[in-house]
C-alpha cells in the first residue's frame, strides 16, 4: 500500500483520506487547497493558475528558481496578499478574503525569508507574542492584572518554556533578539512560530544563509515538530539534498507556473524541473 | 453676485501667490528629503535664522552681545556700519553653508542608516538649537527687514483689473515680487538637478544611496550640498516673509505650513509640493472665505492640516507619490 | 558588589515574571515609594512643590501615555498638547456641569473623554505610518486649540476666554483652586500617577504590551502571526490618550488653576513631551519618569544659576535652555537612543560588576 499511495498520491488522488509513509507517519485528507490562484502587481503576473494541495501530517515542498513566485504564493495563504482570481479551501470549507492575522487565529503560522523578529523585545517576549492568537484576557483584566490575566500569562510561559526547550535555546531566553547571531534567530523564529500551536505551519527559506551544520540542526527540530506535534508543515526551499530529505511532496514553480507536482524521486527525474534548474540546452 | 465672485477670485488670487510661498518651503524639504530620507524640521526655524543674520549684518549687530555683555558687563550693541543688502545677502549665504558643514558633520554624519522617524525627532531638536542659538546671537526682538523689497498694493494690476472686468484687484506688490522670485527659484532648481553633474548625482543619491555610493558619488558632498541648497531655500523664504510681517519667532511656523504641503503632494515630488502648495494656499483662504465666517474664523491654523489628513487617509502615498508595494 | 542578583533564586515563573525581579530594585522601588508619600510632603518646602514636584508628577504622567504610543506601539504623536487640552477643557466642563462631582471622577473622566478623541485622531494611523502620521497628529494639535479658542461654549462664555478650576475637596481637603495647600495637590497627584504608571506597567508586562511592540518593531509580521493592527493601534491610541487627557486635567485643575488654550496648550508642549520621553528612554516607563524629571528640572537649574546667581537676564537664560534643550535630544538620539534609562541599566551592570569588572 505504502510505496503505491506514495506515487499516486496527493492531487491524483484528491479523494483519499491518506497514507501512510515508508517511515510510519500517518498523512491524512487534505488540510488546504489552494485552487487556480492567479495574482498580479500592477502588469507583473506573480502567480498564474496554480493549484495544488497540503495534506494533513506531510511536509510540503515549494521548489524554484528565485522569482518563481515561492513566497507570493505563501503570502497568499497567509493572507497578506489577495489573489486577483483562485480560491482557497481550509478544512473543507471555502476561505473568505480575510486579514493576515484571521489567517494565523484559524491556526496557520510561518516564519519569514528575511528574518522578521520584533527586534525591540527579548527571546521569550517573542516567543510569547507568537501565542498571542491563543490569549483570550481582555485589556480590563490585564490592566489590573487580575485573576484570568496572570493566569494565562503563567500558562502560556510555561507552555513556550517547553518550546525553549524543545529548541534547545534555554540560555538566551533574555537575550534581546538583535544580539542574537544569524542561526539563533531563524531558530528563536521558529519557535516563535510553533508557540502559536498551528495546524499549519509555513516555512519560507528556514535554512537560507546557514551552514551545514545550523542545516542539520534546523533539519532535525523540522523534522521533529512534523512528529512529535503532527504538524502539517509547507516549507520553501533551495537546498536540493534537504529538500529531497525532508518533505514529503514537493511543487515545483517556475515564473509564477506550476511546472511539477508529487513526491521528491518523481519531481527531481522530470524533465521540465531539470530544464528549469539546470537550463536546457539548445543545440 | 459678480462683485462676490470676483472677491472669491481676489481671494484665490492671492491663496495662489501664498501658495507659491508654501510650494518653495516644500521644496527645500522635498530636495533634502529625496537625498537622505532626512523630513527637516528645522527649515522653517532655518528661516528664521537667515532673516536674523541677514538684518543682523545688515545693521552691523555685535553677535551675541547680550550673552557678552552679561559675562563682561560690557555694553555692546553694534558696530556702527551698514551692509549694502548685496552684500549682506551674500555674507548669509555663506553662513547658511556653513550651518550646513556643521550640520552634516555633526549631527548627520552620526545618524547614517537610522529610521526616518529619529532623523525627523534629530531635526526637531536641531530646531530648538537654532532657534535658541540665533535668538542668542542676535537678540529676539521682532525686527525690520528692509532690503528695498517694493511695498504696498499694486495699484498697476488694481487699475488693469478694473479696466477688464470693471473690478480692480486687490494684490500686494510684495506678494507678486515674491512670487517671482519663488517661480524663478524653483525653475532653477529644478533645472539645477536635471542638467548639472551635482544635479545628477542627487537624484542617484535619492533613487539610491548603496548604488550611488557604489559609483563614487560621496554622500557627505551630496548632503551639505542639499543642506546648502535648503539654506538659500531658507533665505528666500526668510526675506520675502521677514519683509511682509517682521523677523520673527512666528517666521518659523511656515515649516508648519509646508508640512501638510508635503502630506498632499508626497515627500519625494517636485511637482508635488508645487501643486501641494498652490492646493493648499488657495484652498486655505477660500475655505477662510467661505467657511470662516460660519465657524468663527482663523481656520488657516488647521484647514491644512486636516485637508492633508482627509486627503491621505484615501491616498496615503499623496498625489504624486509612488503606491507602496509592501513586501514581507 | 553592591548591587547584585547572585543568590536571588527564582522557583516559579510567577517570581520570575514579576516587575522587579531582583531584590535590591524592589527594596529600592518601594523606598521611593515611601518616601514620595509619607515624607516628601511634609518636608519640601511649597516653592519646591510648586515649582518641581507638582509640575515633574503632571509631565510625567503626559509622558508615559505618549511613551504608550511612541515607546512602545511605535506610533509618533505631535498631538499632545492638543490632547492635554481635550483633557483639560472636558474636566472644567465637568466640574462646571455637575458640581458635586468628585474631583477623581472628574479628572478620570477627562481622560476618557480624552481617549474617545485620540481613538478618533488614531483611526489615520491604520492607513498611514511614521512620520507622515506624526504630521497628521499635528492636525489634532492645531485642531483642538482653535476649537477651544473659537467656540465660547468650552469656556463657559468667559470674557477672557480662560477657563478658571473651582475648588473642589478630598476628604474636606482642597485639592484645586488658589487656597488649596500645595502638600495636597501634590499627594493627590502623586496618587492618581501612582495607579496610572501601576496601570502602565501591568499592560505593557502582558499581550497587550506585546502586541503594541510587535506593531513597532515589525508591523507587517506581527500582522502575519496574529496581531490584529486595527486593536493594537487603536487600543495604544485610547490608553496613551486617557494617560495624556488626564494630565491635561490635572495641568490644568491642580497646577495651573486657571488656563488659556494656546498659551497652555500649544505645539511646544507637544514637543516638551516627545523630548521627555527621547531623553528619558523609549519603550521605558522608568524612562518616563527620568525624562520628565530632566526636562522639569533644567529650567528651575538654568534659571537659579543664571538668573539668581550670575544676574544675567531672564531670555538669555530661556535661549540657552532651548540650546540645551536641543542639543540633548541630538546626543541621545547619536549616543544614547534608549535614553536615561539605559544609561540607568547599564549603571547597574557596572555596579554589579565593581570593584571586579572582570
Amino acid at each position: 500500500m505504502t510505496s503505491e499511495a506514495i506515487t499516486h498520491g496527493g492531487a491524483m488522488n484528491p479523494e483519499g483520506d491518506g497514507w501512510v509513509t515508508p517511515d510510519g507517519r500517518h498523512i491524512g485528507p487534505v488540510v488546504l487547497e489552494v485552487k487556480n490562484i492567479t495574482l498580479r502587481f500592477g502588469g507583473v503576473t506573480a502567480i498564474k493558475d496554480i493549484s495544488f494541495d497540503i495534506r494533513e501530517g506531510e511536509i510540503r515542498a515549494i521548489i524554484g528558481p528565485n522569482g518563481a513566485g515561492k513566497s507570493s504564493m505563501l503570502n497568499v495563504i497567509s493572507g497578506f496578499y489577495h489573489p486577483q482570481e483562485g480560491e482557497i479551501w481550509f478544512r473543507g470549507q471555502k476561505r473568505p478574503p480575510m486579514k493576515p492575522f484571521q489567517v494565523a487565529r484559524q491556526g496557520i503560522a510561518r516564519t519569514f525569508q528575511n528574518i522578521a523578529l520584533f527586534k525591540g523585545m527579548s527571546v521569550l517576549d517573542n516567543i510569547m507574542t507568537g501565542r498571542i492568537t491563543l490569549m483570550r484576557s481582555t485589556m480590563a483584566e490585564e490592566a489590573l492584572w487580575w485573576g484570568r490575566a496572570e493566569r494565562e500569562e503563567l500558562a502560556h510561559r510555561e507552555a513556550v518554556e517547553k518550546i525553549i526547550d524543545f529548541l534547545e535555546i534555554q540560555h538566551i531566553r533574555r537575550t534581546p533578539v538583535s544580539r542574537l547571531p544569524y542561526g539563533l534567530q531563524k531558530r528563536v523564529e521558529l519557535a516563535r512560530a510553533l508557540a502559536a500551536e498551528p495546524k499549519l505551519l509555513l516555512l519560507d527559506e528556514p535554512m537560507a544563509g546557514m551552514n551545514v551544520e545550523e542545516k542539520e540542526d534546523m533539519s532535525r527540530f523540522i523534522l521533529d515538530v512534523n512528529d512529535e506535534f503532527g504538524t502539517t508543515i509547507v516549507l520553501i526551499e533551495h537546498d536540493m539534498g534537504v529538500v529531497m530529505d525532508l518533505s514529503d511532496r514537493v511543487v515545483v514553480m517556475d515564473y509564477g507556473k506550476k511546472i511539477g507536482d508529487g513526491p521528491p524521486d518523481e519531481v527531481r527525474n522530470d524533465p521540465q524541473v531539470i530544464a528549469a534548474y539546470l537550463g536546457v540546452s539548445h543545440e | 453676485m459678480p462683485d462676490q465672485f470676483y472677491f472669491a477670485l481676489e481671494v484665490a488670487l492671492n491663496g495662489l501667490l501664498t501658495g507659491i510661498m508654501y510650494a518653495l518651503v516644500a521644496l527645500g524639504f522635498v530636495l533634502i528629503y529625496k537625498s537622505s530620507e532626512i523630513f527637516n524640521y528645522a527649515q522653517g526655524v532655518m528661516a528664521l535664522f537667515a532673516a536674523l543674520t541677514l538684518v543682523g549684518l545688515q545693521s552691523g549687530q555685535v553677535p551675541f552681545a547680550e550673552l557678552i555683555n552679561a559675562i563682561f558687563g560690557t555694553h555692546l550693541s553694534h558696530f556702527g556700519w551698514r551692509l549694502p543688502p548685496l552684500v549682506a545677502i551674500v555674507l548669509t549665504a555663506v553662513v547658511m553653508v556653513l550651518f550646513a558643514i556643521l550640520v552634516e558633520r555633526l549631527i548627520l554624519r552620526h545618524l547614517v542608516g537610522q529610521e526616518p522617524i529619529i532623523l525627523f525627532m534629530a531635526t526637531i531638536g536641531l530646531a530648538y538649537f537654532l532657534e535658541g542659538f540665533g535668538d542668542l546671537m542676535w537678540g529676539s526682538e521682532i525686527k525690520k527687514l528692509d532690503i528695498g523689497l517694493p511695498q504696498g498694493l499694486s495699484e498697476t494690476v488694481e487699475s488693469l483689473t478694473d479696466r477688464w472686468f470693471g473690478y480692480g484687484l486687490f494684490i500686494d506688490r510684495l506678494d507678486i515680487a515674491a512670487a517671482a522670485v519663488a517661480g524663478i527659484l524653483v525653475t532653477v532648481l529644478t533645472l539645477f538637478s536635471q542638467y548639472t553633474k551635482q544635479g545628477r548625482a542627487l537624484r542617484a543619491v535619492a533613487d539610491d544611496h548603496q548604488a550611488a555610493l557604489s559609483v563614487g558619488i560621496s554622500l557627505r558632498f551630496i548632503w551639505v550640498l542639499v543642506w546648502s541648497i535648503a539654506g538659500f531655500i531658507a533665505l528666500v523664504a526668510g526675506v520675502m516673509w521677514g519683509a511682509k510681517s517682521g523677523v520673527q519667532f512666528s517666521l518659523s511656523l511656515i515649516a508648519l505650513k509646508a508640512l501638510p504641503v508635503l502630506m498632499l503632494g508626497g515627500f519625494t515630488s517636485i511637482p508635488g509640493a508645487i501643486v501641494g502648495g498652490l492646493i493648499i494656499g488657495v484652498g486655505e483662504k477660500l475655505f477662510e472665505f467661505w467657511v470662516g465666517p460660519l465657524i468663527g474664523g482663523a481656520t488657516e491654523n488647521w484647514f491644512a492640516y486636516v485637508l492633508a489628513l482627509v486627503f491621505l487617509v484615501f491616498r496615503p502615498q499623496g498625489l504624486f507619490g509612488e503606491k507602496i508595494i509592501e513586501r514581507v | 558588589m553592591f548591587y547584585r542578583e547572585a543568590g536571588d533564586f527564582k522557583t516559579s515563573y510567577r517570581e520570575d515574571m514579576q516587575t522587579f525581579p531582583i531584590r535590591l530594585d524592589r527594596r529600592a522601588y518601594w523606598t521611593i515609594v515611601a518616601l514620595a508619600f509619607l515624607v516628601a510632603p511634609f518636608v519640601v518646602n511649597d516653592y519646591w512643590t510648586n515649582a518641581v514636584l507638582l509640575p515633574f508628577l503632571v509631565w510625567a504622567t503626559a509622558a508615559l501615555g505618549l511613551n504608550l504610543l511612541t515607546g512602545y506601539c511605535g506610533q509618533v504623536s505631535l498631538g499632545t498638547g492638543g490632547f492635554m487640552a481635550v483633557g483639560a477643557f472636558a474636566a472644567y466642563k465637568l466640574m462646571t456641569a455637575f458640581p458635586g462631582m468628585n474631583i477623581v471622577f472628574v479628572v478620570l473622566l477627562a481622560g476618557v473623554v480624552t481617549a474617545g478623541v485620540g481613538l478618533l485622531f488614531g483611526l489615520p494611523s491604520l492607513r498611514i505610518k511614521g512620520f507622515y502620521l506624526a504630521v497628521a497628529t499635528l492636525a489634532a494639535q492645531f485642531f483642538f486649540v482653535w476649537l477651544f479658542n473659537k467656540v465660547p461654549w468650552f469656556y463657559n462664555y468667559s470674557a477672557s476666554g480662560q477657563i478658571t478650576a473651582p475648588e473642589r475637596t478630598i476628604f474636606g481637603i482642597l485639592v484645586t483652586g488658589p487656597s488649596a495647600a500645595p502638600a495636597a495637590k501634590y499627594l493627590f497627584t502623586l496618587t492618581i500617577l501612582f495607579g496610572l504608571a501601576w496601570l502602565a506597567r501591568n499592560l505593557t508586562r502582558g499581550k497587550t504590551g506585546r502586541s503594541w511592540m510587535a506593531i513597532r518593531d515589525m508591523d507587517i509580521a506581527a500582522e502575519i502571526i496574529g496581531v490584529d493592527p486595527l486593536k493594537a493601534k487603536l487600543s495604544a491610541f485610547a490608553v496613551s490618550s486617557f494617560f495624556v487627557g488626564v494630565a491635561g486635567a490635572l495641568f490644568f485643575t491642580v497646577y495651573l488653576g486657571s488656563a488659556e488654550v494656546t498659551e497652555a496648550f500649544g505645539i511646544d508642549k507637544s514637543f516638551l513631551v516627545l523630548f521627555m520621553i527621547i531623553i528619558g528612554g523609549l519603550g521605558s516607563i522608568l524612562g518616563s519618569f527620568l525624562g520628565a524629571a530632566l526636562l522639569v528640572l533644567l529650567p528651575v537649574f538654568l534659571k537659579n544659576v543664571m538668573v539668581d546667581i550670575l544676574h544675567w537676564e531672564t531670555y538669555i537664560a530661556a535661549h540657552l535652555e532651548l540650546m540645551i534643550v536641543g542639543g540633548l535630544i541630538i546626543f541621545f538620539l547619536i549616543y544614547e537612543p534608549h535614553g536615561l534609562a539605559q544609561l540607568w541599566r547599564l549603571a547597574k551592570e557596572k555596579l554589579r560588576l565593581w570593584p571586579f569588572p572582570y
